[in-house]
């Protein structure tokens, strides 16, 4: 393979860290932010283009078998880029605002970024690995980065903490997966757990500790507990950028290490994953009821969107994946207009906190509230909202496999889930209104409010014809293998 | 005779070690770090025992990049602590509990 | 620009218009409530003509937009179906509807709830468009719902009225059952077919010829069924006996709704539901029995009640109610094309007519007592003159466009063989005499004898409604003059000149089904000599001189104030209490089912479902969800605790579990 051919493959890639390390000096010499933000913009343009170019349904490795792009490596980058390119035109008028919008912020994004792509494209366990770290640091970081409020700090410091503990648990997995099969390629680990006879204890072992690892990047009970506090300790925008860009990352973990490398322990993983998936759902949308703060209330939420996601994909078929590809570019939507609206109704000073500052939002910003209507119908999952189509087609993925009960139950805490949704949305247009919506949005610009109204209303529309984008996640799952 | 098992014992023993030093440690949070530092080197030992006994030299080079990460991993955790310390006047664990319920 | 295309924005655009309108028509200037609408509905309704202009020339066109969804192996679609059936329908859909925006700009003109107002209009159209233009079962329920929902909340549209809110309820309720029986259709349907769409189903529909579907342990035609619970849903819809209850309520809401939804359109959905499915109905002898004998019964006896009606929009009401009648014994008769002729006559002259009776309204200042006019074609001389061509129109006067429709019914009846048709003779032919007495009633009433408000007693207790006794009405501005007078030319004219189309050609068989074996239509077509003749020819016939008589007697006793006959108390009493249905429905079967709920709802609900399912689950899961939130307790060494925890669990459940 010649090098101009393993440039091709990797070039969004080395546009991205180029990219991020330019902006990383510019940033220092240079204190235009909005030619940063200006250029990180046209870096995903660029990166989006030659990922496009990319053939869809031939797999192409480089770097001897470390990195690859297929479909589901297109699919994901592609999501990734449009998820952070939304992430942040609604970020910057909120760290305009608190004197946080600088060129670390872009290169930090960047970094990260190139770290999802890397995880997404890897073909092997160092550069998983790798990949992980680089995202994991930057977001560390990122959460961090409001420095003087001692709840980010805090968050930084947990997530930290518990972030590497999970890192450790994927490299003890990683260490015995290595030790029993002799290599670090997935394909080699696939085909050689196939015809040796290996120990099954150890096995059990590195598959615990390797599923372990990614559930926590999920945030999937019961590794769930950095992200309510994360989520709530973060400067909004950098919630936004956790709560949607890397769970990308994630479930392209999920896929190249369990479907691709560990197929042949399918059942032992489908267990796991089917138990997780029932306790994320559950906890998530039980906890999620006694919340008084949104972010928190969006942290519990996204735990049992996590589970749903499990579901589909713990039936190992290529419809559970496809349900879960769509379920996670919806619900990477979703989570982006959510946030977007908090930073939108976030005023000058104070942060919107409690989901009692949202009462009388339909009086006062009839078209806010109408847009909220609309998130979290779509979160509940009601039709005509894409949220419905999305747990349906789970649901539906769970059923043909044959598992009616983890449906059963799927459907019930979709229904507790919908008490507090509504509970929202009941605030917004009943409640009399209180004094903190009256100085909104003097510093919310018209490009974050236009965003917002189209991702909103896409919420609907795609609700609408839902086929099309479950067409190409069909597509994308069936060319993986 | 040390054999594989022994090199994996001692890792498993250093690992447990590691988590144990994690939750039970509830005063400094510069202990939690050297912990996480303590779980990597087990990782380590792993690796480099596995890459011995298999003669195949990938795993040793993965201890290289796992040290280089574990550096950068310090640098930031002790950073995030130097923010905490600046935020709460304290790097005692207990101390740092706001985010909760 | 694809005929797709084009067809899809026919729908799209009202609802472009309502959704810019409801959002945001009350920060836009006033114009722009009404002039979006009105340009876009102007469109659509131009679209339409050209959608006919291609149906006409023989062109049908069925495609689906998209997938909707797969559930299983069964695709719904969204699609259009527009043939010369859908292609009229339309066409008269957007008309009417073109007319009643341009006509509420005054008539709600300085109602608070102006903006929201167009935007449920325009929605109602883009409803009824979906409707029609459905070519599946799925997306015509869609369409049904929507129009339902529309018409609810415009019944209500006043809503700190009570009896709008009584009036919006029961439509509400009466549709429901009409909707059950309309879903079970639909259910079957899809059991029996696995599919929903028309082309399809309409293809395999003689496969249903001699099932049997055990019911309550007898076995019934299959066919019957499917047939009877789809005329259940259109019972609901076009108000037949005795599902019509609701009809006249709905004249609570602002007087262009009962022109547009409950004169002109939506109840007419049940017909045209009927002429849609007739490969289906024409199957079942027994169910057009019945459509026949319910069509019948509501064109007789609700005509009837029309004559002692005092609220001009209540007279129009029960009109329509006995029209709707004269549609559903023509499809009872298989004169499905009749049934849509006299769909679509009406709905310029009974728009017209509402229409009128709202300018009469605006020119009372919103008194719709009749006994409290008089005399108006002195004050209000287009008025005067186009209800008084809607008037001729309704009663069958020939050459006007009602005759013909209604001429062709009568006629069919007559040469129908099918059980219920001699009953059904007697209804319309009768029917005409009271129609003709009843409109000229309410014509000779409200627009000539004394003027009746300069001497009615002075009341207190009423808001600010009415003239006062030295006021004058004066005639309306010209937005809602020119409705009545575009309505007013096909309410003449229509019929004369689409009667032959209708009755010699193809244009509307060839999306229709008729078994040979029945023969009514084809006996019509046989005895018709062009509408000249045919308008000759009636001077001759019983209908004729039984319009005429009414119209004698109408003249005597309210005209001349001659007294001849004295309404017996007994009579007068059915009267007003309008058979008693009301009557029935409130003190029988409400207190009956609510008898029945409360016995549900004491031992089922509260005890069971309430205290143990949903309180219960309710409080369990409160107490659940502030039992799980401890477990966030803020310390990191416990969260790492939790996660060396779960992966313990995990490794046992291996482990343990035997797996190994």
């Amino acid at each position: 393979m010649t090098l101009s051919t393993l440039l091709t493959i990797a070039v969004p890639e080395i546009i991205i860290l180029i990219a991020a390390m330019s902006v990383l000096l510019l940033g220092v010499f240079y204190k235009n932010t909005t030619s940063l933000f200006g250029i990180t913009q046209l870096t995903l343009l660029i990166a989006a283009y030659f990922t496009a170019q990319l053939p869809i349904d031939v797999k192409l490795t480089a770097f001897n078998e470390m990195f690859i792009a297929d479909s589901l490596s297109m699919f994901l980058k592609l999501l990734s880029y449009f998820a952070l390119s939304l992430v942040l035109i609604y970020s910057r008028s909120f760290l305009q605002s608190r004197n946080l919008h600088n060129g670390e912020f872009y290169a930090l994004t960047l970094f990260a970024l190139l770290g999802i792509n890397l995880i997404i494209s890897s073909y092997h366990l160092l550069s998983i690995y790798m990949g992980l770290e680089l995202l994991s640091l930057s977001l560390y970081t990122l959460v961090a980065f409001d420095r003087n409020r001692p709840e980010a700090t805090e968050a930084a410091m947990k997530y930290f903490v518990l972030g590497a503990v999970a890192s450790g648990f994927l490299l003890y997995g990683f260490s015995m997966l290595y030790g029993i099969t002799g290599s670090l390629q997935i394909a080699e680990i696939s085909s050689r757990l196939s015809d040796t006879s290996i120990n099954p204890v150890v096995l059990s072992f590195a598959l615990v500790f390797v599923v372990v690892g990614i559930a926590f990047k999920f945030g999937a009970a019961p590794f769930q507990l950095w992200v309510p506090d994360v989520y709530q300790g973060s400067a909004t925008p950098i919630t936004m950028f956790i709560g949607s860009v890397p769970k990308f990352a994630s479930v392209a973990m999920l896929i190249r290490l369990l479907f691709q490398g560990l197929d042949h322990m399918v059942l032992d993983w489908q267990a796991m994953l089917l138990i997780m998936a029932i306790v994320s759902m559950l906890f998530g949308n039980i906890t999620a009821i006694a919340q008084t703060k949104i972010k928190r209330l969006l942290a519990y939420s996204a735990i049992s969107h996590v589970g749903f996601m499990f579901l589909g994909l713990a039936t190992g078929t290529i419809t559970g994946i496809a349900s879960a590809l769509m379920y996670i570019a919806v619900y990477v939507l979703m989570t982006l207009a959510s946030f977007g609206l908090i930073i939108h109704l976030s005023n000058q000073g104070k942060e919107l906190d409690q989901i009692t500052d949202l009462s009388g939002l339909g009086k006062q910003k009839p078209w806010c509230a109408f847009l909220l209507l609309l998130i979290f119908l779509s979160l509940a999952g009601i039709p005509p909202t894409i949220g419905f189509y999305a747990k349906f087609s789970i649901i539906q993925a769970t059923i043909q496999f044959g598992w009616i009960w983890p449906a059963v139950i799927a459907v019930m805490s979709a229904l507790i889930g919908i008490f507090y949704y509504l509970r929202i949305i009941k605030v917004a247009y009943f409640d009399e209104p209180g004094k903190n919506l009256n100085q909104v949005s003097k510093s919310s610009n018209n490009e974050l409010s236009v965003t917002l109204s189209i991702n909103t209303i896409s919420l609907l529309i795609i609700g609408l014809f839902p086929s099309s984008l479950m067409d190409i996640a069909t597509l994308t799952s069936a060319l993986i293998f | 005779m040390v054999t594989l098992s022994h090199y994996l014992f001692l890792g498993g023993i250093l690992f447990s070690i590691s988590i144990l030093g994690i939750f039970l440690n509830r005063k400094n949070i510069i202990l939690i770090l050297m912990a996480i530092e303590l779980m990597l080197l087990a990782v380590n030992i792993n690796f480099i025992a596995f890459s011995h006994y298999l003669g195949d030299l990938s795993g040793q080079i993965f201890v290289f990049f796992i040290l280089t990460v574990a550096a950068a991993e310090s640098a930031i955790g002790l950073a995030i602590i130097i923010l905490i310390f600046r935020n709460y006047k304290s790097i005692n664990v207990a101390d740092v509990n706001r985010l909760k319920e | 620009m694809t005929l797709m295309k084009l067809y899809t924005l026919i729908p799209m655009m009202p609802l472009i218009a309502s959704i810019v309108i409801g959002l945001f028509g009350r920060q836009l200037p006033k114009v722009f409530s009404h002039l979006i609408p009105i340009v876009l509905v102007l469109g659509s309704f131009l679209l339409s003509l050209y959608a006919l202009y291609i149906s006409y020339h023989g062109y049908v066109f069925n495609e689906n937009l998209f997938r909707w969804m797969t559930v299983g192996q069964y695709d719904l679609n969204i699609g259009f179906m527009v043939d010369n059936l859908t292609a009229l329908m339309m066409s008269v859909v957007t008309f009417v509807s073109l007319m009643v925006h341009i006509y509420t700009i005054e008539y709600m003109e300085n109602d608070p709830g102006y903006s929201r107002f167009f935007s449920f209009i325009s929605l109602f159209t883009f409803a009824m468009l979906m409707l029609v233009m459905s070519n599946n079962f799925l997306q015509l329920f869609f369409g049904w719902e929507a129009v339902g929902l529309v018409s609810y909340l415009l019944i209500g549209f006043w809503y700190k009225k009570p009896t709008a809110i009584h009036a919006n309820m029961k439509a509400f309720l009466v549709n429901r059952v009409g909707d059950f029986g309309f879903l079970l259709g639909i259910a079957l349907i899809m059991f029996y077919f696995g599919t929903l769409d028309y082309k399809e189903v309409f293809s395999r529909v003689d496969t249903l010829a001699g099932q049997e579907f055990m019911l309550m342990g007898s076995s019934v035609s299959l066919v019957t069924l499917i047939s009877i619970l789809l005329f259940i849903g259109a019972m609901g819809k076009s108000a037949q006996v005795p599902l019509h209850v609701w009809l006249p309520d709905s004249m609570e809401g602002p007087t262009p709704i009962s022109a547009l939804i409950h004169a002109a359109t939506m109840v007419t959905a049940g017909i045209f539901l009927v002429t849609r499915v007739s490969p289906i109905v024409e199957l079942s002898n027994t169910a057009l029995s019945l459509i026949l004998i319910v069509g019948s019964i509501t064109a007789l006896f609700m005509g009837i009640l029309g004559i002692f009606q005092n609220d001009i929009k209540r007279v129009v009401a029960y009109s329509t109610l006995s029209q709707l009648g004269y549609m559903t014994i023509a499809l009872g008769v298989s004169s499905y094309s009749l049934a849509m002729f006299h769909l679509f006559t009406h709905a310029f002259f009974k728009a017209l007519l509402f229409l009128g009776a709202g300018s009469v309204i605006i020119g009372m200042h919103h008194d719709q007592n009749i006994m409290n006019m008089g005399n108006l074609k002195k004050y209000m001389p287009i008025t005067w003159i186009t209800f008084l061509l809607a008037t001729l129109a309704l009663v069958g006067m020939p050459f006007f466009s009602g005759f013909y429709s209604k001429e062709s019914i009568i006629e069919a009846v007559k040469y129908s063989e099918i059980v219920g048709s001699s009953f059904a003779y007697f209804a319309a032919v009768f029917g005409v005499f009271i129609t003709s007495l009843y409109s000229f009633r309410l014509y000779f009433i409200v627009f000539h004898g004394e003027e009746r408000w300069r001497n009615k007693p002075i009341s207190h207790n009423h808001h600010d409604h009415g003239l006062t006794t030295n006021q004058s009405p004066h005639e309306t501005t010209w937005v809602v003059i020119m409705p009545l007078i575009l309505l007013a030319i096909p309410s003449v004219l229509i019929g004369f000149f689409t009667i032959e189309p209708i009755i010699k050609s193809s244009f509307l068989l060839k999306d229709i089904f008729i078994l040979n074996s029945h023969l009514a239509l084809s006996q019509v077509t046989e005895h018709f000599h062009g509408p000249i003749n045919m308008a000759l020819h009636a001077l001759a016939t019983l209908p004729f001189w039984l319009m005429v008589l009414g119209f004698i007697v109408a003249y005597l006793l309210y005209y001349k104030n001659i007294n001849f006959i004295k309404t017996p108390k007994i009579l007068k009493k059915v009267m007003d209490h309008k058979y008693g249905f009301d009557n029935f429905n409130e003190y029988i079967l409400a207190p009956l089912t609510i008898r029945l709920g409360n016995v549900l709802w004491k031992y089922m609900d509260i005890k069971i479902i309430d205290n143990f399912f949903v309180n219960g689950s309710a409080k369990t899961i409160n107490l659940f969800s502030h039992i799980t939130k401890k477990i966030q307790t803020g310390f990191i060494s416990q969260y790492a605790f939790v996660m060396v925890i779960g992966l313990l669990l995990f490794i046992s459940y291996f482990i343990l579990g035997g797996k190994s």
